[in-house]
């Protein structure tokens, strides 16, 4: 008896105590993205007070001798090699997570399947390198001359090729789901009035399945702004604003990585790396609540 | 029955992999009647039905063999083009389930697959077959908003007056009241009945009295064999194999 009526006071005790500790490690992890936005603006002041916030964003001098910090040349750096990449793998992908979804037997499917999620698996050094003996010489003889221009091989053009392959994995696995949760009925309506499969694809499927297509590409885009190691080796790291895609650029992350640790003697440097990191945070934060945006109001207008 | 057939399936064998489905199934379906495929669950009606316009073949790992003549040509022919065999046959599932775009749009999908892009002429035929279905006046006021909002029974007559929207022959099916109301249901088996002087029409159901009420002519499968098929009368009050009576009775289900 006595027994019987401790357990369940233990079990509910348990029970209490696993919902309150999940719950305050719940609020840690929320309250982590917070932290580092207060902790880096902290470390940031003493920069942000040396001269003005849009000279700061919009300035394209970058001259820490002189305490002249214009991070425009990384902003538009982390954005170009990001959009290249985006323009190079959501096509590529699109058409792959569509084949493999409709197209292609069962046996393909879950033979290619776990190759392409190996692909998320290998370590960005190793697509550095690869981007540097492939890549780079790839477009210094062959892409640069065929334009006339000349280029080192080290370029936006070589950290979006990189850039887009490791967000392949990515984007790929997220739109095969989406695809594949669109009811086979579906498929079957449009099949059964004559259309072919390659219609039935474009007018149906990919419709049904935009909202869950654009959280894919949203997914791709946020891992590719902060990818660092792969792209810091072949995008050429010039602090100039990029005219063209064959130019060398200075992503932000790039930035960060090379100089946290090394010109700390020069005032102001490491509050400035700070606000780079800052900048960067927000960039992705500020895509994200966008894609959001957008994404609630593709869906609407999609049911 | 002096009556033409429509489709004549002829030592029909299906296969998924190691199973045997259909068994050597030899069967007509006459023209511009109902004809309803009864039996119990896992029997095969369904591929049957869908052999007939063969949405079969993307089924993983599917063999099929023997003939369906449909007007004198082989479907099954591996010459055989699908999406003119598809057109000729509009198909109802057992859930309705409109494409994702507008009312509007769902019956001008495949007009507009077929190459008319005509505004004038794909608002006649939306209002035509709409009317067919008989949707036209519930949904006149709001052909711009998404299929999603119109009621279950309602999403179902507009799968009618999509199919009916590429001028096919014959209506296919499968347990299309299923997932309906009675009230719903019971509009839906009206519609068959004013559209049958125009159309074959076969449906598969599991419900007895549905074929009883519709049927012109049916066929009994069991197991994935064709146990009998004849004029519905004959079929229900003078049935010849002790498994139709049986089943009629209810003891087999």
């Amino acid at each position: 008896m006595k027994r019987l009526k401790l357990f369940p006071i233990s079990r509910r005790a348990k029970d209490l105590l696993a919902g309150k500790l999940m719950l305050l490690l719940t609020i840690l992890a929320a309250l982590l993205v917070l932290l580092m936005v207060a902790g880096l603006y902290l470390k940031s002041r003493p920069v942000l007070a040396s001269q003005p916030l849009a000279e700061l964003l919009f300035s394209t001098k970058w001259r820490p001798f002189r305490g002249q910090f214009g991070f425009f040349p990384f902003i538009m750096g982390t954005l170009w090699v990001t959009g290249v990449a985006v323009l190079i793998a959501v096509p590529l992908c699109l058409l792959t997570a569509i084949y493999l979804s409709e197209y292609a037997p069962a046996r393909v499917r879950e033979w290619v399947k776990p190759l392409i999620d190996i692909l998320a698996g290998i370590p960005s050094v190793v697509f550095g390198v690869w981007g540097m003996l492939v890549v780079v010489p790839f477009i210094k003889d062959s892409v640069a001359p065929f334009f006339k221009v000349f280029s080192t091989g080290y370029s936006i053009l070589a950290g979006g090729i990189v850039l887009a392959i490791m967000i392949f994995p990515v984007i790929i696995h997220v739109a095969l789901e989406v695809f594949r949760a669109v009811p086979q009925e579906v498929r079957e309506a449009s099949l059964a009035v004559g259309a072919t499969r390659w219609q039935t694809v474009k007018h149906v499927v990919l419709r049904k399945a935009l909202p869950g297509v654009a959280a894919a590409i949203v997914l791709g885009i946020a891992r590719a702004f902060g990818e660092t190691m792969a792209v810091l080796m072949v995008v050429g790291n010039v602090a100039k604003v990029p005219g063209n895609v064959l130019d060398p650029a200075y992503p932000l992350p790039a930035l960060i990585a090379n100089n946290y640790g090394e010109m700390l003697s020069i005032p102001l440097y490491d509050s400035a790396l700070m606000l780079a990191a800052l900048i960067l945070l927000l960039v992705i934060l500020l895509f994200n609540l966008l894609s959001r945006a957008v994404l609630a109001r593709v869906e609407r207008s999609i049911r | 029955m002096e009556n033409r057939a429509h489709i004549r399936v002829e030592g029909l064998n299906v296969h998924f992999g190691s199973e045997h489905v259909l068994k050597d199934i030899s069967l007509s379906i006459p023209d511009r009647k109902i004809t309803a495929i009864i039996g119990p669950s896992g029997c095969g009606k369904t591929t049957l039905l869908r052999s007939f316009n063969r949405l079969i073949d993307s089924s993983e790992g599917v063999r099929v063999s023997g003939r369906v003549m449909v007007d004198d040509e082989n479907i099954l022919d591996a010459r055989a083009e699908v999406t003119h065999i598809r057109r000729k046959m509009g198909l109802l599932l057992q859930r309705p389930y409109p494409l994702p775009m507008s009312i509007y749009d769902n019956v001008a999908y495949g007009p507009r697959i077929h190459g008319i892009r005509d505004r004038r002429r794909l608002d006649e035929i939306v209002e035509r077959f709409l009317s067919k279905a008989s949707l036209w006046d519930e949904v006149r006021q709001r052909l711009s908003q998404p299929a999603s909002v119109l009621s279950l029974g309602q999403q179902q007559r507009l799968c009618l007056a999509r199919g009916l929207a590429v001028e096919p022959e014959i209506i296919l099916g499968d347990e299309p009241t299923s997932a309906l109301d009675p009230q719903s249901s019971q509009r839906i088996e009206q519609t068959f009945t004013e559209l049958k002087s125009d159309y074959t029409i076969v449906i598969v159901t599991h419900i007895l009295r549905q074929a009883r009420r519709l049927a012109d002519h049916v066929i009994f499968l069991y197991l994935g064999e064709l146990i009998e098929q004849g004029p519905a009368w004959d079929f229900f009050n003078n049935p010849k194999q002790p498994m139709t009576r049986e089943y009629i009775k209810g003891l087999i289900s």
